[in-house]
């Protein structure tokens, strides 16, 4: 008995270690170790964008890390002496600077994450704001109107200043408030523009992080508005059979040489809104009757490729509405949502063909949707009438059955 | 003499066919105001057959699995030939098997058909019945889709709460914490194998009861003359009176497979949140929106213990019908009895209807 009360002492001992460890653990050490965070804490001077899981204490790098001091004495004096490394609060000129000590030394960085780049502080001088910066303009953004001071956190966490979702809404900071741009002469309207637009409805909206942010068109450290001839290479980076045809197509040349945006001309920029195939027609939502009129040949290929489209459109509509009929009524549907898919995939090609402006590669490509299409809608009628025949079927057995019946009736009544 | 008489003879010779056929061609079935309620039982039966057939054949495409039941469904449902009208059918059949067992068990409540020398015959029905509904619980879940999965979710849950079994028997049933791919093939297991193999034993019992001891004969033609008491065989006369009713009941099951086909609905998800609205099978809502009543707490207990402790002990309770029923004082006794079955009853239907407009 008594060896048997020994053991549990023992097992309790153990995991009341076991828990005390694991408390210990969870807490960041530097909260008991380090002088200059034991000191802010106590005199309630903690920067106001003070965050714990900032990466930088994630990694264990304090207050003294980025400026300087000795951590390790509880004297203000010593602790904040220059000759002991302070360095305090970095003007905004010396930001970059400040930071690239450490992020533009691939030996230090390759401690943390092997991988990052060390060229933020080069490339962040080749952009508007970082020229700007240089020339003395104390209002541009740096390094940390961006990243935050004290909370910086990787551009993956999704409370990050700089996680894609987020990101607009830094820009907009600056970039949103007139009174602040009022100096540089451009609009503020960026992000009024983008949130309505498809990349900003997707992007903000519907959380979908493959849609655009400010930064996937305008650069990260780089950032700068692109330039005439670039606009079309921006938007092709994802749309890239889109511009593949546009710069095959004879209107490249053209627009080059009425020096016209490729994308932009059509589409608009941050306010790009969702596509439609009226876009491509000569009704009131053309976009072609911008430049060409009545008679002249884009003005025919607009009607042709238009046609073409809303043909095969209409075929697809009819499919899919007879797709819910047969969900409707139960039916077998894997095959024609099969077909509806190849019509579907083969509708998405049409419309980027539209970007050659050839009526003929179009109407090729229609013509192969619209067999799709009616392949669905074939197969469709062939479930509803299968829909039928198992009603003409329960009503034969209906009848056999109700022979049956009768003449088990007439049977019981001769038997009584 | 004719083949088949000699095939008859040499199996006489060797089983003694002879006694067990006088005794059946001499089994007569009582004729009176009530005679209806004794088909309730044969219809049960018939549908419990429906359900053994296309069981069988369902099971010759189905695979269980997380990652195949809802697919094979659908395979059976789009591409095997009247794979759509055996699964309705089957889907159809077990909730009408249900429903005609609810019917019979209670027509012979208000019959009072429980009483001696039935008393086993009543407690084997009984258990045939909950049976009945651990076998629509188990098959509920098999096509693997949204509806089923969080409804085994919720059901599950309520298993849980039984005090100091209740987690055991939780992990038992879901083959872990959760209803997983593991839940699925248990219950599987079970629907396939353990239920209906001791289902079968039972319903064997329960006909063996009702072939020896006769139908029972409602109390107030008990004391008839045995001249006076009408009556007509069990062959051929009620047989095919039975046969024409199973004949119109299979019609009934067409007609529902074909017009009114069982959804297959969405394939369940796992990870997503629980759809609104979920409801289980409508034999077990009574129990469900009761439970739903309970306060959290009633005194130091959780209330949905004590409601599934309630629900086991009213079970109990009525599966012992018989034999505390005897114990009643005389000239109450009739009308004590059908006031429990109304209450019950009328308990079971409005909760029910509730549930459903809730």
């Amino acid at each position: 008995m008594k060896s048997f009360l020994i053991i549990i002492w023992i097992i309790a001992a153990m995991l009341m270690l076991i828990s005390t460890r694991s408390a210990a653990q969870d807490k960041n050490p530097v909260f008991e170790t380090d002088d200059c965070i034991i000191c802010h804490i106590q005199i309630e001077m903690m920067p106001a964008d003070f965050h714990q899981n900032d990466i930088h204490l994630q990694e264990g790098l304090s207050c003294a890390g980025c400026h300087g001091g000795d951590p390790s004495t509880d004297d203000p004096e010593l602790a904040m002496d220059r000759e002991r490394g302070f360095v305090g609060v970095p003007s905004r000129q010396e930001t970059p600077e400040f930071c690239g000590k450490c992020h533009s030394s691939i030996e230090v960085m390759r401690k943390f994450r092997p991988r990052i780049a060390t060229d933020q502080v080069e490339q962040y001088f080749t952009s508007i704001h970082g020229q700007k910066l240089k020339q003395g303009d104390k209002k541009v953004a740096e390094c940390v109107a961006c990243h935050t001071a004290h909370s910086i956190m990787s551009a993956n966490d999704g409370r990050a200043s700089t996680h894609p979702l987020n990101v607009p809404g830094t820009c907009k900071t600056c970039h949103s408030d007139p009174e602040y741009m009022k100096e540089y002469d451009i609009p503020t309207d960026q992000f009024e523009n983008f949130t309505v637009s498809v990349h900003g409805t997707a992007l903000l909206d519907n959380k979908d992080t493959g849609s655009p942010a400010c930064n996937d068109c305008h650069g990260n450290h780089g950032a700068t508005p692109p330039g005439l001839e670039s606009v079309s290479h921006i938007c092709g980076t994802c749309h890239a059979n889109n511009l593949n045809y546009f710069s095959s197509s004879p209107m490249e040349k053209a627009f080059r040489e009425m020096e016209i945006h490729a994308c932009e001309q059509c589409h608009g920029y941050h306010e790009v809104i969702p596509t439609s195939d009226e876009m491509i027609s000569v009704g009131e939502k053309s976009v072609c009757t911008t430049c060409h009129s009545e008679g002249d040949v884009g003005y025919t290929a607009a009607v042709e490729i238009h046609k073409d489209l809303t043909d095969f459109v209409q075929k697809y509509n009819e499919a899919e509405k007879k797709l819910q009929e047969i969900k409707k009524k139960g039916m077998d549907d894997v095959d024609i949502l099969f077909a509806l898919q190849e019509a579907n995939q083969t509708l998405i090609h049409t419309r980027t063909l539209v970007h050659t402006f050839d009526p003929l590669q179009v109407e090729e490509k229609a013509e192969e949707g619209k067999e799709k299409a009616i392949e669905a809608i074939n197969l469709a009628r062939q479930e509803i009438e299968d829909f039928y025949i198992r009603r003409y079927g329960f009503g034969f057995a209906t009848i056999f059955i109700t022979i049956f019946v009768v003449a088990l009736y007439f049977k019981v009544r001769s038997l009584d | 003499m004719k083949t088949g008489s000699k095939i008859f003879q040499w199996l006489d010779e060797r089983f003694e066919l002879t006694p067990v056929i006088e005794f059946m061609s001499k089994k007569k079935v009582p004729l009176h105001n009530h005679t209806i309620w004794y088909y309730m039982g044969g219809v049960t039966l018939f549908l419990f057959i429906v359900q053994v057939a296309t069981g069988i054949l369902l099971l010759l495409y189905y695979r269980p699995g997380s990652d195949s039941a809802y697919e094979s469904i659908r395979f059976i449902l789009t591409k095997v030939n009247f794979g759509w009208l055996i699964r309705s059918i089957h889907s159809w059949s077990a909730n009408l098997m249900i429903f005609f067992a609810f019917i019979h068990m209670f027509s012979t409540f208000f019959t009072r058909a429980y009483q001696k020398p039935r008393e086993l015959t009543w407690v084997t029905g009984f258990i045939l019945l909950v049976l009945g509904m651990a076998f629509g619980f188990s098959g509920y879940l098999l096509p693997w889709n949204e509806l089923a999965f969080f409804a085994t979710k919720v059901g599950t849950d309520i298993v849980g709460v039984i005090p100091f079994v209740g987690s055991f028997l939780l992990e038992l049933l879901r083959g872990g914490e959760d209803v997983t791919g593991a839940t699925l093939t248990r219950f599987y297991g079970i629907h396939v194998a353990v239920l209906p193999a001791i289902f079968t034993v039972l319903v064997a019992l329960h006909l063996l009861f009702v072939q020896r001891q006769g139908m029972s004969v409602p109390e107030n033609l008990k004391d008839l003359p045995e001249e006076k008491m009408r009556e007509m065989p069990f062959f051929p006369h009620f047989f095919l009176r039975d046969a024409l009713l199973w004949m119109v009941v299979l019609n009934v099951l067409l007609f529902l497979a074909v017009f009114y086909p069982w959804d297959l609905g969405f394939k369940a998800d796992t990870f997503a949140p629980a759809p609104a609205g979920i409801k289980p099978e409508w034999y077990f809502m009574f129990m469900f929106q009761t439970l739903k009543y309970l306060p959290a707490h009633i005194l130091v207990f959780e209330g949905e213990m004590i409601g599934v402790l309630a629900f086991t002990v009213a079970g109990i309770a009525w599966m012992l019908v018989p034999f505390w029923e005897v114990k009643s004082r005389k000239g109450m006794k009739k009308n004590v009895m059908m006031i429990t079955g109304v209450a019950a009853l009328t308990f079971i239907i409005v909760i029910t209807i509730i549930g459903y407009l809730s």
